[in-house]
């Protein structure tokens, strides 16, 4: 009994302990991993530039199955970690049931909105990012046909392509856009073998420059295109650097710095709640240039993108957002 | 569709069935000596892991394919002893060494290459380049039969032709030798294999090593023919759908390479026609990726018959006393 007793006490002084400890930050990492060269690794990337800047630390897991989400998000929250930053539109429902439960955390979302009075939806404005590169693509092409490659068919995916395609057709209305999509499940995202499929199969009908929106399937996709002696587009992170010469640019998505920007306002204490969208005007999307891809970047082609990037933040050009109606002028899926 | 069209089809088709061929004849082995190996796809991935991370650490390919199909030969290895030496449950076995490869690859990768459960990606020497054939270039010029020879036969990677040519070896192996008859007796009547001296034991253990060997083969092409390097769950269900090839195939060599043709063309069709009109009806791409999917449920159900598998399968060979 007193063994009893001494146990319980030095586990209510540990809890005591933990909850006095300062509440450090967590990231929770959708499915396609912590180091999917994209839109995960950039979130990864935004929260250690937040703790190499302030010597604090966070707290990470990475999803493994779809039935993690709830309890990681729970086991998160109770342990006090403040603010918890989840990287995905899948985690959406789940925040929606999980934020009223622990009003007193605070929640980040990327590519989603929930409405709830603790969250910080932080959404980006992916078609403007793929204007411009589909800009580029258009004409970096040669053969008037370039390529789309997304990884599992969901609204979002479908936003990327739309815009890449009302990009191609702004330089080159009578351009042809021939869009796949990998799958319809989440084994989409890493399967770098089809990729390479879907590219090939592109490429037989024309395509000489492919954009690839597809997480781990993207490795795949660039792989081929660099194979074939063709122009890739990278996504979300920088991926100029996988196949210098081959990829013509990456459309820059970012997360990082949103991460990092949630990290820091929950270090603070003045986490702003509320839909944050980080279009082009925030510097949310853009595109890639560095010495990887310096010479496939033309300075009449950088100057005409310039151009459509300070139109749409002014508002003279409007680039339509797949997921505002679900349907596209530029493409047909 | 034009020619050209077809054959880049059917060129497509080549390379996404040699990882179902060489999958299906390994489970072809395993399956007619009596283990039923479910295991096929965690096999198919350790060997593409091992394969893309040796070949990156040497910088040659052969070595990453021996390691590739050392790996797939160890887990065959675990499956041989967890159901013919303890007479364990095959498809429990089977289902634990998918766990194990899709855990086990992610986790070594990462402490090897810290690249979040990825390879480097392989160049030059250290991954399978297409072979061209000779006169290829010039045989191109002939009409009709030109392109089928450049276009088809020529410009695969090894492994291709390695998978092409494990056809006939199978069939000879199974049912011209004398092994190749003791082992499908063994998958039908053990006892009877016994009864006449030979060893049950050690010809199903022959069975699951070649099993091995084949599914090494399969994982070290996607690895290092396909893509190029190792990408966490990159079998992505391949070897489930060489099961059904097999099963599809009847457990026949023969059999099994148009079944695996079959469903690679499907695969191809699907990524080349997304979205194809047909008669004014627009068929969603998400059809298109259905179709292998439902053709092998329809075909499963109506047009090859019965498929019988080797009367003894799943079921361990106890001596009788």
């Amino acid at each position: 009994m007193t063994l009893m007793k001494s146990l319980l006490g030095a586990a209510a002084g540990l809890a005591i302990t933990a909850g006095a400890a300062q509440a450090e930050p967590a990231i929770i990492f959708d499915l396609g991993g912590k180091f999917d060269k994209s839109f995960n690794e950039a979130a990864f990337n935004g929260a250690t530039r937040w703790a190499e800047e302030t010597g604090g630390s966070f707290r990470e897991i990475e999803m493994q199955s779809e039935a993690q989400r709830e309890q990681a998000l729970r086991r998160f929250a109770e342990a006090g970690a403040n603010p918890v930053v989840m990287t995905g539109f899948a985690f959406g429902n789940v925040l929606g049931e999980v934020a009223p439960d622990y009003p007193d955390t605070q929640f980040a979302i990327i590519d989603m909105v929930v409405d709830e009075p603790n969250v910080r939806s932080v959404v980006f404005s992916e078609h403007e990012g793929s204007f411009l590169v589909g800009m580029m693509a258009a004409k970096a092409s040669e053969s008037g046909t370039v390529g789309f490659v997304g990884g599992m068919d969901i609204p979002l995916i479908r936003k990327f392509a739309c815009g890449y395609a009302q990009g191609v057709k702004h330089v080159n209305p009578d351009a042809e856009i021939i869009a796949n999509m990998t799958g319809t499940t989440p084994a989409a995202w890493n399967d770098p073998v089809k990729g390479g499929e879907l590219t090939k199969a592109q490429i037989s009908q024309g395509a000489d420059v492919v954009y690839a929106a597809a997480g781990g399937t993207g490795v795949g996709v660039l792989q081929a295109a660099a194979d074939e002696g063709i122009l890739s587009i990278g996504v979300d992170s920088n991926q100029n650097y996988l196949h210098p010469g081959s990829v013509l640019t990456s459309m820059m998505k970012r997360v990082d710095n949103a991460v990092y920007e949630a990290f820091k306002m929950g270090e603070e204490g003045n986490f702003e709640t509320g839909v944050v969208v980080m279009n082009l005007a925030a510097e949310g999307v853009g595109y890639a240039v560095d010495e990887f891809n310096a010479e496939l970047v033309s300075d009449e082609m950088q100057a005409a993108v310039e151009e459509a990037k300070a139109a749409i933040i002014s508002g003279d050009l409007a680039v339509h957002d797949y997921m505002s109606d679900d349907s596209c002028p530029a493409l047909n899926f | 569709m034009d020619f050209a069209t077809a054959l880049q089809i059917l060129d497509s088709t080549i390379r996404l069935a040699t990882p179902l061929l060489l999958a299906c004849l390994a489970g072809l082995f395993s399956e007619r000596a009596g283990i039923f190996d479910i295991g096929l796809e965690g096999k198919m991935l350790a060997a593409a892991f091992f394969s893309a991370a040796f070949a990156a650490i040497s910088g040659s390919v052969w070595v990453g394919l021996l390691a590739g199909i050392a790996a797939s030969m160890v887990l065959s290895g675990i499956h041989g002893l967890a159901s013919i030496t303890f007479r364990g449950n095959q498809l429990i076995s089977g289902v634990a060494i998918n766990f194990l490869a899709a855990g086990l690859t992610v986790l070594v990768a990462q402490a090897w290459f810290n690249q979040g459960g990825r390879t480097p990606s392989l160049a030059g020497d250290a991954r399978f380049n297409p072979i061209e054939w000779p006169l290829a270039g010039v045989m191109e010029n002939i009409p009709l039969l030109g392109p089928v020879y450049a276009e088809l036969v020529s410009g695969h990677t090894f492994l291709v032709y390695i998978g092409i040519l494990a056809v006939p070896a199978s069939w000879y192996v199974l049912f011209r030798t004398r092994f190749g008859l003791r082992l499908r007796a063994v998958g039908e009547n053990p006892g009877a294999v016994d009864t006449a001296g030979i060893s049950v034991v050690r010809l199903r253990y022959t069975a699951v090593a070649i099993c091995g060997l084949l599914c090494g083969l399969a994982g070290a092409y996607l690895a290092t023919g396909l893509a190029a390097g190792f990408v966490k769950d990159m079998s992505a269900g391949r070897g489930f759908i060489a099961l059904a090839a097999l099963i599809f195939a009847k457990w026949r060599p023969w059999y099994a390479l148009s079944a695996c043709l079959l469903f690679g063309l499907l695969e191809a069709i699907g990524n080349r026609y997304q979205n194809i009109e047909v008669i004014g009806i627009t068929l969603p791409v998400q059809f298109m990726q259905a179709l292998p999917y439902i053709l092998t449920v329809v075909i499963l159900a109506g047009f090859v018959g019965k498929a019988i598998p080797p009367r003894a399968g799943g079921e361990p060979y106890v001596k009788e006393r």
